[in-house]
Order: C-alpha cells, then structure tokens, then sequence
C-alpha cells in the first residue's frame, strides 16, 4: 500500500538499524513520547533490531492513560444518569475508575455510545433533543481541534444539548516535568509527529536549547522511527543538540494554522492533572467562558468528585520512564488487559498492554 | 432447585467483551458453561460435536447471529446464518445435510425484510446443498430485540477415516489459509452508523463445504480446520495452539490482506489479524500433504488465494509467534475483549 509499504520496508529497516549499530558507541536512553510510537515499536519488535546499549524508554503519550482516575469518575457519574447519552472514542470505554468502567455501566443500562468523531456526538444531540448527549474530549493536541470543532458545529446549529467533559493535555509541559525530574535518566527525546502536525515544531526550540537535549520529531511507522532514534543518536555521539525533523513529509515549522485557529478559539491553557503523574502547569485545555454552556463540568453538579490515584498502580514511573512494566509486582498478574488496574494497560498504546500483547 | 454457586468472576454483568471471541468469550465459557455442560463430546471443543449413532457419525453444531446491520454489503443476516452452520460442520469434516432455523423477530420489522432475508436463505441453503428442515418463530417487543435475530443448527455426516479435531495439530504441520482476510468485518463496519468511509469491500460470506470436500478427498492428513470468524485469525490460531499445546509460527508476509482492509485498519487503529472472516478457514495440513491440498484449494473459487502461511512447532507451546513485514518476531496474544478504535 503506497505510503505505507515504503516505511515498512525490511531492507531499508536493516540498512537503518546497520547504521544505528555503526555509530553508537556509548549507552543512550531514548525517550519517545508518543503512545502511537510505542504500540509501533512494539507490533514491530523494533527494539530486536536495535543495539542493547540503546534503551528505549516509553513516554506518557497515550491520551488514554494520563486521563486522571478524578475525569474517569466524573464521566461514570455523568453517564449513569438517565437523560443522558455519553459519548466516547472506543478506547476510553475500558479505562477502569474506582469500581466501574464506562462499559461495565453500559452492560448496566447507562446509554454509553462509541463515536469516531466529536461532530457525530453532536449528530446524536440533534436527533435526541430529550436527551443531553455529552462528549468525552480526551486526547493531546492532535484531537483537540477536531473537538473544538465540535463545539463550534454545535454553537452554528443552535444545538443546546451538547457538551464536552474535557481532558485535554499538551506535550511540552510534559517533556519539561520529565527533564526536570533530577531521577531522569532521558538523554534525548523523540517528540511525536501528530502533535507537531497540529502545533507545528517551533515550541520544542526552547526546550532544546534550556536542558540541552536533543528532539527529534518522529513520525510511526518502522522506519520514520528507526531513523528518529538514528537522528537522536547521531546528536548524542556528537555531543549535539539540536531540534530535527524526521516527519517532514507531514510536519512543518507552525503546524496546521487552521487547526490551532479552532482550537484556541474553543479552548484555553490550564494547569491540568495527569494521571500517575500529578498537576502540571499550564499543561491541558478547558473550554473558555464564553462556551461555558458546553463545558459539562458546568452543566453537570460535580465539581464534588475528588479522587486520588490508586496506590498500587505505578503508572507514574511507568510513565516517567522510570520504571518498565514488568518491574510493576502486579504486571500479568492482577494487572491484565481483561482487568486493568491503571489505565498504560489499557489502551493498545499504553506500555504496560504493549508489553502484555507483544513481548 | 439451584445449588452450584455461580463460578467467582470479577464481573457481575454479562459484558459485550464476553461475545467478541477473545479471552473474556473463552473464560464465560469455561467457567458458566463447560463447566455445567460437562462431558465427553462438548469437550472436543470443535466447531461441531461428532458423535456416533448405529454405525453413523454425526457432527452436531449451533450458532445464532446478531449482526448489526442486517443488511450489509455483500449479504445479510439469513444467508450468513446458514453459512455459518454450514461451515462449522465442514471445517469438523462432516457433510452438512440438515439446518433448524429459529428467528427473534422485534416487532415492526418491515416484512418486506424478513422475506429478503428468508428467500436469501433458501438460495444459500440450495447452494450449499443443505435443507432447513424445521424451525420457530418468536416475536418480541419494540425494543426487546434488534430488528431479528437467528439461530440454525446443523446436523452433518461425517465420513470413514475422517477425523478432524483441534487437538490432532501437530509440530511440523503446514498452516494453509484460504484466502484475504479482514473482508466480512470491515464491509460490516463500513455500513454501520457513524462510521462513513465508502469501500468496494464486502463480506466474503460463502460456503465452504464444497471446497472442504474437495480438501478432504485429496488428503487424508488434515489433521485441524477451523473457519476464521469472530476474532479473526489470530484468535483461531491462538485456540487451536492452545487446545493441541503446541507453538504456531506465522509469516506476516503471507497473509493475505485487501489494500482496502489495510487501509480502513490504519484509519482505525485496528489489526486485521482479529477481525472476522465468513468464508475463510486455516487448515493444518501433515508437511507431505501441504502442497497438494493447496494445489486443490487453489483450484476452488473459494480458495483460488490460498497459501501457507506458517507451521507448528514445539516451541512455545499454546503460543503464536509472527515473523513481522520488517523481519523481527512478535507475539500475537488472544485478544481480551472486542478491539477497540484507538483514539489517535
């Protein structure tokens, strides 16, 4: 399939992994951001191909499983109620809060539906007026445009059942939480190419040039990633650092002008919890006042939940990097994908259900 | 009078994971059914019962269908209700002779539907060479049903020197798929609601019995068959490896797969290895036989794009091992529930 096949090609994936193999000389810890990145790394078995002095260490960018235990339990609460039709990417439906998940409440009744698009959400608003059909907008800065614009689609139709529990977070924040942890053992960092594809690559220069590391943006299939870690590694053995861009094909300087114009028309920059990882600031979205109507934290009674992380789970260190998923005592015992305790075993991009599926 | 306590499940609900075919699927059978249901011909866990009755074996099956939507492209929910049963006599090595149907019809389907859906039936019962020979009909309430629901079951017979069996595989047999894979449940998702891309795909549902025959006539070293539904391949290889305890290698390359499939997956975030086939079956076939049942399944319509694609081994046992498009080994578990869209 064109666009496709050549970036999984296995002699171009061997010529890649020869010169990886060449040039390093030193151990080196990689980290790649992107949860997309590490289900690709792992359905490829990439790390098979790669010199055992590179380590590779998987970021938290799975959407799913930053999503903090607290949005989880409001949106079990929300989508409990019977006037309401909850909606949600398929993936977020297995995500386990204190006793349920939202499918577990779906099998009791709740009317909880999988949409593919935030705009088929409001669809479902429109043809249910009795109703209040709510969104869960989760995901990094590669969702959120599309559901701003759902937001926008509902405010043009007049629609008045329709709104948003949102959960959104952004990666710079993260990669400065990460490297300025004194524990952190990352030395350059693949940064994630749909996010850049939406914000472009120039808010990572700063990055760059403040803890001197070395970011390259990388795309997903085998060989974009083969040659992010080449880039990446090259830097290092050189004693650079630099900002790069492998994705070239899809990337540019400031992104996608149109997708950040909704986006920062429907949303505005606020500290935000991560889940096993805590409050950053400045590091998610939540809808600006003048659509405070579709924010369903207003329109729903339930500023009320406050939940803690649960204990047992080190989805934190997992997610830090600090730790692998097999180090976790729960990890294929009572952690599986049938019975996740934290959410980086849940989603096909989470390390921990990577691990379990793959390895 | 009720006395066995329910087995101890960490669910309290039947959830939609415990019917996607995957490990949940396989634990509410185990722990509800097996283990009530108990005995000897149950416990072949084949895709149908063989059994002797005067002289005669018989093979023995039951299915019920649900799809949503009943109409999709490339058939509809009748036509699939007797494949189905159809194929898993055939893939047991039987002859499929006679089908019970039984409809849940929700009230207000338009009968202009359900004679679509029964004349479909018959064609597909004349072409698989097979009789309905009884059945029921129950209507329920507005909302107590999905439009219709079908069961059939298949009464087969299975032939001298005929013994097909999950747990016959053994190292060193060649893994033979007849054909692409992934076609029924991308050309089911592409109808549903809410998911608008527009494919030339459509379900590959078909009867196998004639090509099956064909397989069987030219060997008598077809040690397992299984059709590929629900859970795709990768649950079919995953039972069978488990149930013979053997380890099944699988070559990525060789596994035939639409553009258009592939395509649709990359947008959803889905494997194709676990999406459901209708019209599709894996055979394991004795080394010395490979080429020639290949050779015979090629020369079928149904399985002019046959090939093998891996072989058992003693290794990792209960295990299904792919050598990746890029060269590198992966596991490929049993899926937990239903495969969910990624969200980005």
């Amino acid at each position: 399939m064109k666009y496709i096949d050549e970036y999984r090609d296995s002699k171009i994936v061997k010529n890649l992994t020869n010169e990886i193999g060449e040039i390093t000389t030193r151990p080196w810890s990689i980290m790649e951001i992107c949860g997309g990145q590490t289900h690709s790394i792992m359905k490829y078995n990439l790390e098979e191909f790669l010199p055992d002095k590179i380590q590779l260490i998987h970021g938290p960018g799975c959407p799913v499983c930053v999503t903090p235990l607290e949005k989880i339990e409001k949106a079990i609460n929300i989508a409990s109620r019977s006037d309401v039709i909850f909606t949600t990417f398929g993936d977020m439906m297995r995500v386990p809060g204190l006793n349920d998940d939202l499918l577990s409440i779906k099998a009791g009744g709740a009317d909880v539906r999988m949409v593919y698009s935030p705009l088929d959400a409001v669809k479902i608003a429109v043809k249910n007026p009795d109703k209040k059909v709510v969104f869960f907008a989760v995901g990094f800065e590669t969702t959120a445009p599309a559901n701003a614009a759902s937001v926008v689609e509902a405010e043009r139709s007049k629609v008045k059942n329709y709104s948003m529990l949102v959960s959104h977070v952004l990666v710079p924040p993260a990669i400065e939480v990460l490297l300025s942890d004194e524990a952190s053992k990352i030395e350059g960092f693949l940064a994630a190419g749909h996010v850049c594809t939406v914000m472009g690559y120039s808010e990572y220069e700063p990055i760059v040039q403040k803890f001197e590391v070395p970011i390259v943006v990388t795309g997903f299939e085998p060989v974009d990633i083969l040659q992010g870690i080449y880039l990446t590694v090259k830097q290092l053995e050189e004693n650079r650092f630099k900002l790069e861009n492998q994705y070239s094909r899809v990337v540019t300087k400031n992104g996608n002008s149109g997708a950040k114009e909704v986006m920062f028309n429907v949303f505005e920059i606020t500290d935000m919890k991560w889940r096993g990882i805590g409050t950053i600031p400045q590091s998610g979205f939540k809808i600006k006042n003048k659509y405070s109507k579709y924010d369903a934290e207003k329109v729903f009674d339930i500023n009320d939940i406050k939940v803690d992380e649960p204990e047992e789970c080190i989805a934190g260190e997992i997610l830090q990097g600090k730790k692998k998923p097999f180090e976790c005592d729960a990890f294929g015992k009572e952690c599986t994908p049938e019975h996740p305790l934290g959410a980086p075993m849940v989603s096909t991009e989470g390390a921990c259900a990577a691990y379990f599926h793959y390895k | 009078m009720l006395n066995c306590p329910i087995p101890k499940s960490e669910y309290d609900k039947v959830i939609l994971a415990h019917g996607g075919g995957g490990k949940l699927s396989h634990q509410l059978l185990e722990k509800i059914f097996f283990s009530q249901f108990d005995n000897e011909l149950l416990n072949q866990q084949n895709d149908s019962a063989v059994f002797d009755l005067k002289d005669q074996r018989l093979a023995f099956t039951t299915d019920s269908y649900v799809v949503q939507p009943i109409f999709f492209p490339g058939g509809n929910i009748g036509e699939l209700a007797v494949y189905g049963t159809v194929n898993d006599l055939s893939v047991s090595g039987a002859k499929p002779l006679y089908l019970s149907a039984g409809f849940i019809i929700e009230e207000g389907l338009p009968m202009d539907d359900l004679w679509k859906i029964v004349v479909s039936m018959k064609e597909a019962a004349e072409k698989s060479g097979v009789q309905i020979i009884t059945g029921d009909t129950k209507v329920v309430e507005k909302g107590k049903g999905d439009k219709v629901f079908i069961n059939t079951s298949g009464v087969g017979v299975v032939y001298d020197g005929i013994n097909i069996s999950p747990k016959r595989c053994r190292p060193g047999d060649a893994i033979i798929l007849s054909g692409r894979i992934a076609d029924h449940g991308i050309a089911i998702m592409s109808a549903r609601e809410g998911l608008q891309f527009e494919t030339t795909i459509v379900s590959d549902t078909a009867p196998l019995n004639e090509l099956v025959e064909k397989m069987l006539n030219a060997s008598k070293n077809i040690h397992t068959m299984r059709d590929a539904t629900r859970g795709g391949i990768a649950s079919t290889l995953n039972e069978i490896a488990s149930s013979a305890n053997v380890g099944v290698n699988i070559n990525e390359n060789s596994i035939p797969i639409n553009d258009q499939v592939i395509g649709a997956c990359e947008i959803l975030g889905l494997d194709p290895l676990y999406i459901a086939n209708e019209g599709k079956l894996v055979a394991f076939v004795d080394s010395n036989d490979a080429e020639k049942v290949l050779g015979v399944m090629k020369s079928h319509p149904l399985g002019v794009d046959s090939i093998i694609i891996g072989e058992v081994v003693e290794d990792h046992p209960g295990r299904v091992v792919m050598k990746t498009s890029i060269g590198s080994s992966r596991i490929v578990d049993m899926i937990s529930g239903e495969q969910l869209p990624r969200i980005c």
